[in-house]
């Protein structure tokens, strides 16, 4: 069963982005970038399923700007087989990556695809069920569990009320959630060994997709700001502001 | 410019994210229609028929949507997207699960979370976990497919009094099937509706300790929720998660109890109305954005807390 694992390279959790003054963008000038959280655990999701004997071959896509070979090699290091590299720009939308993973999923055939259920720089939320829609197939959203048997995966979902398990026609979409596994780091020879392992280069023109955002963005500002706020010195002054000065108890 | 506004529901009640999802689809200026598509829910239907500005309602009630599963839900609305011009829903766990499908489907962008309607085609939805928001137009002539931020928006009116009509389920596509679902238990509100919520972090050290929370929250008809630690560590279930990439929450009142403030958990909670943290640790990021901090250890000021609030008849 071969897994395909596509990964984003986002700016880094940790940091705190900047607005742009002109309100063109966010400015990704010397900031750290990583790979999208979620797409690590969609990585070792992948290796758990290889080193389970379901999977026999994990390939990492990543559809993003030269530097993106970087992601791919994370993934590499931490134990996919192969990349693909598609060069774009850094601002592909949602449906133009699930049109390139699409056309990457009929040649190359996976019986699974395990996306990120999120990115964290554009917060779409919506490529795997794009890529599901697409392809026809099943989808398994914000997985915390996943059971590969009997040509059929079942998924254990995090839903608002609490979970939901599925059982879904393989081939299939899973995207993940935080608790679905904690993502190993890449060992030093694995890295080593990771640099001999193939990246494929292409471009959204080999697979016919025209990559160029359908939103137009007018401006991108900064939320409004929270005013600062008084410490109080006893839960006795707390509870009386709450009551007396804002009023919500 | 006709909108189709999907309802969200358990089967049994329609959920107020519904009403206030329709102000958001009411801001394109055309007619809204609602779809209420469940297993035996004539009854959420009929609520839905309730809501100010419901041109009809129309009723897909079948075993197939009992559970909302991505794949039938997808097939029905795109059955109906023809007479719509937009296709609207909540951004909730449902809504986000099948609305891409829809969007892709149609071959158009999806437009996720969006906090206001600024023009016909013009939205704005924060990205960067709130850090930013972004302002968008669509492309003209193409279908708009949306789900809506509802902390963003007041519930439309519950004045009205729409048709319901009955309409045939779609071919399921068959490709899956529901299993079974563990949902949370809970007397206390749901975190979506609650006008308080009080929330706990790493801090709390276990699930045990939630139980403090719990007496408070009952004192003030809160909801509980907590930090991505919180959830991770096992304290509570996952559905208790608020931030960037769990639950969204604008409540009257947010108490966060031993949370530190990281950026994806501010992202869930920084529009409440007053915020009130409390953290032994003066430099935690929290104090930045409440209104009230106390620094003290929790095991001392949450049964203080419960005391004083006893005291005053709460
Ligand atoms: C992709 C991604 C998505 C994420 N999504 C979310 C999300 O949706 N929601 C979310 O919350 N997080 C999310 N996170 C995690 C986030 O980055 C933080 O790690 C998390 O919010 C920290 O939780 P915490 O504040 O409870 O724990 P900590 O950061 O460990 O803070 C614990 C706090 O408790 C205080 N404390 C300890 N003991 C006491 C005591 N006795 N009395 C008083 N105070 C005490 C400490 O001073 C400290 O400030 C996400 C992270 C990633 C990478
Ligand atoms: N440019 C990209 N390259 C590879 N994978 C992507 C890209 N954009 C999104 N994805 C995948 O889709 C998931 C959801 O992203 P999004 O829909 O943008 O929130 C991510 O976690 C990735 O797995």
């Amino acid at each position: 069963m071969k897994v395909l694992v596509p990964i984003k390279r986002v700016v880094d959790f940790n940091v705190k982005i900047r607005v742009k003054p002109d309100q063109t963008g966010v400015d990704l000038a010397n900031v750290k970038m990583s790979m999208n959280p979620f797409d690590e655990i969609a990585i070792e999701e992948a290796i758990r399923l290889k080193e389970k004997g379901s999977a026999t071959e994990i390939i990492a896509v990543s559809i993003g700007p030269q530097e993106a070979q970087e992601t791919i090699r994370t993934a590499l290091a931490m134990g996919a087989d192969r990349g693909i590299l598609v060069k774009a720009g850094q601002d592909v939308e949602p449906l133009a990556v699930a049109k390139i993973l699409a056309a990457i999923a009929k040649i190359e055939n996976p019986s699974l695809i395990i996306l990120g259920k999120q990115a964290i720089d554009d917060d779409s939320n919506q490529t795997g069920q794009m890529l599901a829609a697409l392809l026809g197939w099943a989808q398994g959203t914000f997985a915390s569990k996943v059971v590969i048997a009997d040509g059929k995966a079942e998924v254990t979902r995090e839903v608002d009320g609490g979970l939901q398990t599925v059982r879904l026609t393989l081939p299939a979409i899973v995207t993940t959630d935080l608790r679905l596994n904690e993502p190993r780091y890449a060992s030093l020879p694995n890295i080593m060994k990771a640099k001999k392992k193939p990246i494929d280069m292409k471009a959204p023109e080999d697979y016919g997709v025209d990559a160029t955002p359908r939103l137009k963005v007018l401006k991108v500002t900064e939320p409004p700001k929270r005013k600062a706020g008084v410490k109080v010195k006893s839960v006795q002054e707390l509870v009386d502001k709450l009551k007396n000065e804002a009023g919500v108890i | 410019m006709a909108a189709l506004l999907v309802a969200e529901h358990d089967n049994k009640s329609l959920k107020e994210a519904t009403a206030k999802a329709m102000s958001a689809a009411l801001k394109l200026g055309g007619p809204v229609d609602i779809l209420v598509a469940g297993s035996g829910v004539k009854a959420v239907a009929d609520a839905a028929a309730k809501i100010a500005g419901a041109g009809k309602v129309l009723l897909a009630d079948d075993p197939q949507y009992a559970n909302q599963l991505a794949e039938p839900m997808a097939a029905l609305i795109l059955e109906l997207a023809g007479k719509y011009d937009a296709i609207v829903t909540s951004a909730s766990a449902s809504g986000k699960n099948y609305m891409p499908r829809v969007a892709a489907a149609l071959d158009v962008p999806q437009l996720s979370e969006i906090v206001s309607v600024d023009g016909p085609d013009i939205f704005t939805r924060p990205i960067y976990a709130g850090n930013a928001m972004a302002q968008v137009q669509t492309p003209s002539g193409a279908k708009k497919v949306i789900t809506v931020r509802t902390t963003a928006f007041k519930p439309a009116e519950l004045t009205g009094s729409a048709s319901v009509e009955a309409i045939g389920a779609a071919k399921n596509p068959g490709v899956s099937e529901f299993v079974r679902e563990e949902l949370s238990k809970s007397e206390r509100p749901e975190l979506a509706a609650a006008k308080i919520i009080i929330s706990g972090g790493r801090g709390m050290q276990s699930g045990e300790n939630f139980h403090m929370l719990e007496k408070v929250a009952d004192r003030l008809k809160a909801g509980v929720g907590a930090s991505r630690a919180a959830v991770d560590a096992g304290f509570v279930p996952n559905d208790y998660q608020v931030g960037q990439t769990g639950k969204v929450v604008a409540p009257e009142l947010y108490i966060a109890v031993g949370i530190s403030g990281a950026i994806q958990h501010l992202a869930g909670m920084k529009d409440s109305k007053v915020i009130v943290a409390i953290n032994k640790d003066e430099e935690a990021p929290i104090f930045q954005v409440a209104d009230y901090g106390l620094v003290a250890d929790l095991f001392k000021a949450i049964p203080e807390l419960d005391d004083e609030l006893k005291k005053q008849g709460y």
